[in-house]
Parts: C-alpha cells; sequence; structure tokens
C-alpha cells in the first residue's frame, strides 16, 4: 500500500477522493434521503458515527480477526453500530429517526463503510484508520449537503425549513421526490467532473515556468 | 522466483475452532451491547409515544379537561381492565371530559393502507352531535410534495372541525355545501379519500359501542 501521510489520510476522502462524487459509493441513500438539508444532516451524522466507530474497532481488532472471517466480522460490527444508532435516534430524536425510516437500517449496506473497512481500516494502526474514516465520513456529509441543499430550496423553496425563495415561487416538486435525486445527482456529478478535469490539466503547465511547452515537451512529459 | 522454484500460496493455519471462536465472541458482544444500550433506550421510545399520542389526542379532542381510557372487550367499551391484564393489547379510545365533568367527545384512532404505505390517524368525534371535533394524522409515507398534504395542508386538517358524519369527499373548489362535505386535495385524491374512508369505517364499527356505553352510562 502507498505510503500516505495522516494529512493526506485525513483530507483525502473530503473532496479530491470524495466517496459519493467520485468513488460513487453509497448512493442508496444519497439518493433516497436527501429531500431535505435536515434529513441530509441526519443521515450524515448517521452514518459519520458508523464509519469512524467502524473504523476504529476493525483496525483495533485486526490482528486478532483471522482473514478468513474479516468480511463477516467486518459486517456485524457495523451492523451493531447501525443498531446503536437506530435506538439512539429513536430515543434520543424520534422526529428524525421517523423522517430517515428504513434508511437508518440500511446503512449496513452502505459499500462506503465496507470498503474503507476492507481497503484501509484492517491494514492501519488505530490512529490513521480513524483520521480516515473522519474524512471519508465528512466527504459523504458533504455530498449529502449538497444535494439536500439544491433539492430543498427548488422542491420546497426553504432551506432547513426556513423559506428563501420569493412568495411567487411555485416549488419543484419533482426535486424533493426520487427523480429529483437522480437529476441533482446527475448535475453535480457533472459539474464536479468538469471542475476535476481543470484541476488536472493544470499541473501540467507547471512544468514549463518559462512558457507554454511545445507539443513535443508534452508527448514526451506522457510518456 | 526464489532459487528453489515458483513460491507457492501460503496455506491457511488458522484452525477452524478459532474461526468459529472469533466468530462466537464477537456476535455475542454486539449482542450484549445492543441489549444493554436497547433497556436504556426502551423506556425512553415508550415515554416519547405516550407523549405524542397524549398530545393527538388533547388536539383532536379540542383540548379537553381531562380524559378516561376506554378499553373495547367482547364487543363492548369499559373503562376497566381485569387486574394484570396488559392495557395495550386491546383496542382503546380515549373519552374526553370538559372542566365541570360534561363529556366532550372520543378520540378514535385508526388506519387503512395509503397510497404509499398505511395512514394512521386519530379524530375527535362527538357523539351529542354525530360531529367531528379534529383530525390528526398520526403515521404516513405518503408521496412528499402531494400526498403528504394530508397532514400538512390546514385547510384539508381544519375541514375535519365540525363536520357532520358520515363524510364524503368531494372535488375540490366545487362550491356546494352538503353536511360531511370534505373538499379532497388536488394531486392528493387517492391520500385524502384513504383519510376520509378511515373515520367513516371506524364510525361504522365503532359507532353502535359509543351508542350503547353513552345509552349505558348517559355519558
Amino acid at each position: 500500500m502507498k505510503a500516505t501521510t495522516p494529512r493526506q489520510d485525513l483530507i483525502r476522502g473530503i473532496w479530491r477522493e470524495n466517496p459519493v462524487l467520485v468513488q460513487l459509493l453509497g448512493l442508496c441513500p444519497t439518493l433516497a434521503v436527501t429531500n431535505t438539508v435536515a434529513n441530509s444532516i441526519a443521515m450524515g451524522l448517521a452514518t459519520f458515527f458508523v464509519l469512524v466507530g467502524s473504523s476504529f474497532l476493525v483496525s483495533s481488532l485486526r490482528k486478532l480477526i483471522p482473514n478468513e472471517v474479516r468480511i463477516s466480522a467486518y459486517i456485524l460490527i457495523i451492523a451493531t453500530f447501525v443498531t446503536l444508532v437506530d435506538i439512539l435516534l429513536q430515543a434520543i430524536v424520534p422526529d428524525i429517526h421517523k423522517a430517515l425510516g428504513a434508511f437508518i437500517a440500511l446503512i449496513v449496506v452502505n459499500c462506503m463503510i465496507l470498503g474503507r473497512q476492507e481497503a484501509f481500516a484492517s491494514k492501519r494502526p488505530i490512529g490513521r484508520a480513524v483520521l480516515d474514516a473522519v474524512g471519508t465520513g465528512t466527504g459523504f456529509m458533504i455530498a449529502l449537503l449538497m444535494m439536500g441543499g439544491f433539492r430543498e430550496v427548488l422542491g420546497n423553496g426553504s432551506l432547513l425549513g426556513v423559506r428563501v425563495m420569493p412568495a411567487g415561487f411555485e416549488p419543484w416538486i419533482i426535486m424533493i421526490l426520487p427523480p429529483g435525486g437522480f437529476f441533482t445527482l446527475g448535475f453535480i456529478l457533472l459539474a464536479f467532473g468538469w471542475w476535476k478535469t481543470r484541476e488536472d490539466e493544470k499541473p501540467k503547465l507547471r512544468h514549463w515556468p518559462h512558457g507554454v511547452a511545445s507539443a513535443s515537451d508534452r508527448e514526451e512529459a506522457a510518456v | 522466483m526464489s532459487p528453489h522454484g515458483p513460491s507457492l500460496p501460503v496455506q491457511s493455519q488458522v484452525p477452524a475452532t478459532r474461526l468459529v471462536a472469533t466468530l462466537a465472541i464477537a456476535g455475542a458482544l454486539a449482542g450484549f451491547l445492543i441489549v444493554s444500550v436497547f433497556q436504556w433506550a426502551q423506556p425512553r421510545i415508550l415515554l416519547h409515544q405516550a407523549e405524542v399520542l397524549r398530545g393527538a389526542i388533547n388536539e383532536v379532542l379540542g383540548g379537553p379537561d381531562h380524559y378516561e381510557t376506554l378499553f373495547v372487550i367482547d364487543g363492548a367499551l369499559t373503562p376497566d381492565l381485569a387486574a394484570g391484564a396488559d392495557s395495550t393489547a386491546y383496542e382503546r379510545v380515549w373519552l374526553g371530559y370538559d372542566a365541570a365533568g360534561r363529556t366532550v367527545g372520543y378520540a378514535i384512532v385508526g388506519q387503512e393502507p395509503g397510497f404509499q404505505d398505511v395512514i394512521r390517524l386519530i379524530f375527535g368525534y362527538d357523539p351529542a352531535t354525530g360531529q367531528l371535533l379534529g383530525m390528526k394524522v398520526l403515521e404516513s409515507k405518503e408521496t412528499p410534495g402531494l400526498g403528504d398534504k394530508i397532514e400538512k395542508d390546514t385547510a384539508f386538517v381544519g375541514a375535519f372541525v365540525g363536520t357532520a358524519t358520515p363524510l364524503h369527499g368531494v372535488k375540490a373548489n366545487t362550491g356546494s355545501d352538503e353536511p360531511g362535505q370534505v373538499d379532497m386535495i388536488t394531486g392528493a385524491t387517492i391520500s385524502s379519500r384513504v383519510v376520509i374512508g378511515i373515520i367513516n369505517h371506524r364510525l361504522d364499527n365503532l359507532g353502535p359501542l359509543i351508542e350503547r356505553y353513552r345509552a349505558q352510562g348517559a355519558n
């Protein structure tokens, strides 16, 4: 595995390797519960808690869990955290629990969480695993908030329940229905892809500080 | 390649018992943790559910001074339950009283399949006038922005206050004003019809029981 610094472990998942916008993982909750900002925050926090808790435990137990049963053990750990979140939300914030419905339980099968355990937490020390989980969880939250903000403003004319659109604005109901999730995700991925392409092209020019590189220079660099 | 030929994949040396033991211990710990948290959370969850129900009963009875729980046992309403019986195992209605001790009306819960999932609601009913006192949706997963108007549309929810029963739904803004008429929500016809249906069906079932109870106790 490529050596990384703690800082890289933390910030990688937030933007450059964002689980939703780049890796396209965990799309089920991303599409299903982002019709309002409040739901996005609740789902983001619940997933964050499960991800950080699971990464901590998987990394702590990595030398005790035999390779042959690792996936079963990871799923068990994740499912335990999800059940705890489910019960705690129901006891502490029942209204949010009601709004998120079945999707809390479905965090168990969020491939982003199992992916981080298998690819990172199971091979790295506890500190690094937690940093990676915090970064990835934050990246997931950012993606959900982008979706939730966009959909709530257009679909309901409000942001966090506070009306932000002018009185004459007719809400685009479709934005808070399932198709709106797909449209929004499509637009955000398009914008993100466009931004990333531009960013990726920038460093190439830095190799030639004295002017624009010739075509042959670029070909050489590509080889 | 090593000087002694190609290296063979390393065979697992982990005995089967250890694999089973690992999963068994992990499962036992997970179970212990979940049960512990559940035992802490359950009283709070039940308390919250009871608070929600209490608030809803007060709302649909128009803020009574107090109310009494009646149980449906053997086709009759009764306030008394056998000692040791589980009060949640029986169907319940709630009878509200005003400050002077006069009956205000009955709060009744009903549920039926809606457009997406089951719609569960509570409504207040005054048998003396045959009119409704209010309606509140307790549970619904109807389409956001359309079907969920059955709980968010104040005009629709308010239309149940003081309306005679049985109800019949009509298309919105028809201009007619017959007793028992409720304007259905445009774009949420199925959900509106289900709400009206739940109230009518519950009154069909419980109306005779309520009349009998009133006749017995002059309530």
